[in-house]
């Protein structure tokens, strides 16, 4: 893909976050950073790669150290989201 | 075996899914009802990128990834089932510094090895596109990592949340910043490891030269900063990478961190150059020169009397702060709400911005308690009923009721947007003691008006003596 086709994508993808971010209400602002946390964690993408390809020792160990922490935000992220949206309840009645 | 799975359309199909599995997670967060199914998009979103990648690249050694993958997954599910709800501030900052550190590891990672990202030509020239996103990626997450490191430390007590100045800061900041980018540029002409360890290390030092001067009272707009950073990080190794997952990812993550840290901002009548230039709450000559006013008559008030008043009302609003969260009084506050109720009372929270240490921090803390999220209003929605309302119930906030903020053109909180308490027919304020302030130094006028009873105490104990009163009152 050549560089404007991929900065297309990313400038729409800015106009959708936007819109999308303040459609999110208020009370779920922390789940929000927290789930955020777990998905930018998406770099696990770059850290499998560079821990996967031959050729440099030291590349490869970056990339392991990188899949370990980007696995502790994916896996805490999403868990502590979970935890806390499901303490939010309605009234019952 | 160095180069990247070609132009699959199908593998590039399976990223752009992932992206707008996390659009939808986000878009779930819209409401508490949808919010659930919103979380378990961006786990399949997640499962769809990793499971994507591992099926695309023949892996040298299966057994190391998956072995990282399972440390990482321990270490996370440990930290989130055990964390205490009032941490969360830190968690989120732990969690920030580690996508930063991440960011920072495989943009070396590329760089030392960068035919294995498809990024550098047969000479084993990086590409000079790939040296501007990957000079971009690598600044961004060491800045993400060392200020959200110094961010954590400040949250966690582990640093004192005063702000710390250095003689010239503004000058040694600009100056390194200027020097990135610089070296940025010159990265474009000489890709020699000198000029990328530089920009790595001067990128290091300025995160944690931004956040070190910035006070404890500002460190909910740090924290929504450090969520947008690291959001602008995984964009940058999405550029390097060609990944439309990590794009849209990074741009959805930056997106949010800016729109809180101006939510924020907003919330405290503060603009974000001021934040980042840091420093408030340094000077605390006004908070101290408060002391030597004039005392003023204010009537004190006991457990019966609130639980007296409270049960006797037919409107009661509860204004929780932060104080109220350090005491642990939310399961008690509850219990005193669910007393009320029975006895026919209309109950309801109302919640300023930055009643908690991140953004809809009061929140959480409430629904830890059990208590229900339509009884618990923002700010916009709930101020003008405190004029109809019997009673305000304050406990553990202060500045964020101060009429001052409308009224004071002098008051270092001037134009923030408060909860107009003072209009309520009765404020019970639960404090502490008549000595302290809150976090601007300010006095409350709020204390020493006709209708305002001063309940001073501990929060939880205050709380439990009201239960107890309703409870003997009661049948």
């Amino acid at each position: 893909m050549d560089f404007i086709a991929i900065f297309s994508i990313f400038v729409l993808a800015c106009f959708v976050g936007y819109f999308v971010v303040w459609s999110v209400t208020p009370a779920l602002h922390t789940p929000l950073m927290s789930v955020t946390n777990a998905i930018s964690s998406v770099i696990i993408v770059g850290a499998l790669i560079a821990s996967a390809a031959a050729g440099s020792p030291v590349s490869k160990w970056l990339g392991l150290a990188a899949v370990v922490m980007a696995s502790i935000n994916i896996f805490g992220g999403f868990a502590v989201t979970e935890r806390m949206l499901a303490m939010y309840k309605k009234k019952e009645r | 075996m160095h180069d990247v799975a070609p132009i699959n359309p199908w593998v590039a199909l399976a990223y752009l899914v992932a992206g707008v599995f996390f659009i939808l997670a986000l878009r779930g967060l819209s409401s508490p009802a949808s919010s659930r199914r919103g979380n378990r998009f961006g786990m399949a979103g997640m499962g769809i990128a990793v499971v994507t990648t591992l099926v695309t690249h023949e892996l040298a050694n299966p057994i190391e990834v998956i072995g990282a993958i399972a440390i990482g997954a321990v270490i996370g599910l440990v930290m989130a089932r055990k964390i205490a709800m009032t941490a969360m501030p830190q968690l989120v900052a732990a969690f920030h510094s580690l996508v930063g550190l991440a960011a920072v590891a495989v943009a070396a990672a590329a760089y030392l090895n960068p035919g294995a990202f498809g990024i550098a030509d047969e000479a084993g020239q990086i590409f000079t596109v790939s040296r501007i996103e990957m000079g971009l990626g690598i600044a961004i997450g060491a800045i993400t990592f060392s200020g959200s490191v110094i961010a954590f430390l400040k949250l966690n007590g582990n640093m004192s949340g005063a702000p710390i100045i250095l003689p010239l800061r503004h000058l040694i900041n600009l100056g390194t910043l200027a020097a990135i980018l610089g070296l940025i540029g010159y990265f474009l002409t000489d890709q020699s490891p000198a000029v990328f360890w530089t920009i790595t290390a001067l990128s290091f030092l300025i995160g944690f030269l931004l956040i070190i001067p910035i006070g404890g009272a500002d460190m909910p707009v740090v924290v929504s900063m450090l969520n947008s950073y690291s959001g602008w990080a995984a964009a940058a190794m999405g550029f390097t990478l060609h990944n439309t997952a990590m794009i849209i990812t990074g741009a959805l993550v930056g997106s949010s961190g800016a729109i809180l840290s101006y939510i924020m901002c907003r919330a405290m009548n503060r603009s974000f150059i001021s934040v980042i230039a840091g420093g408030f709450g340094a000077d605390d000559s006004g908070g101290a020169g408060g002391g030597a006013k004039e005392q003023r008559p204010w009537k004190p008030g006991s457990a019966d009397d609130a639980a007296f008043l409270m049960s006797q009302a037919e409107n009661v609003i509860i204004v929780p702060g932060y104080g109220m969260a350090v005491a642990q009084a939310q399961h008690a506050l509850r219990e005193m709400a669910d007393l009320l109720k029975k006895e026919g009372v209309n109950v309801k929270y109302a919640i300023h911005p930055v009643a908690g240490r991140m953004p809809g921090h009061m929140n959480v803390l409430l629904a830890e308690a059990n208590v229900p999220y339509d009884e618990v209003f923002e700010l916009e929605d709930i101020n003008n009923e405190f004029a109809q309302c019997d009673v305000a119930f304050v406990i553990g906030a202060n500045d964020v009721t101060n009429p001052a903020a409308k009224t004071d053109k002098s008051s270092p909180i001037y134009g923030m947007p408060v909860l107009d308490v003072e209009k309520a027919k009765t404020v019970l304020f639960v404090k502490r003691s008549m000595g302290g302030v809150g976090y601007a130094g300010v006095d409350n006028d709020v204390f020493y008006m006709d209708q305002t009873m001063m309940l001073l105490g501990d929060a939880k104990k205050m709380a439990d003596d009201i239960v107890k009163a309703l409870n003997g009152s009661g049948h």
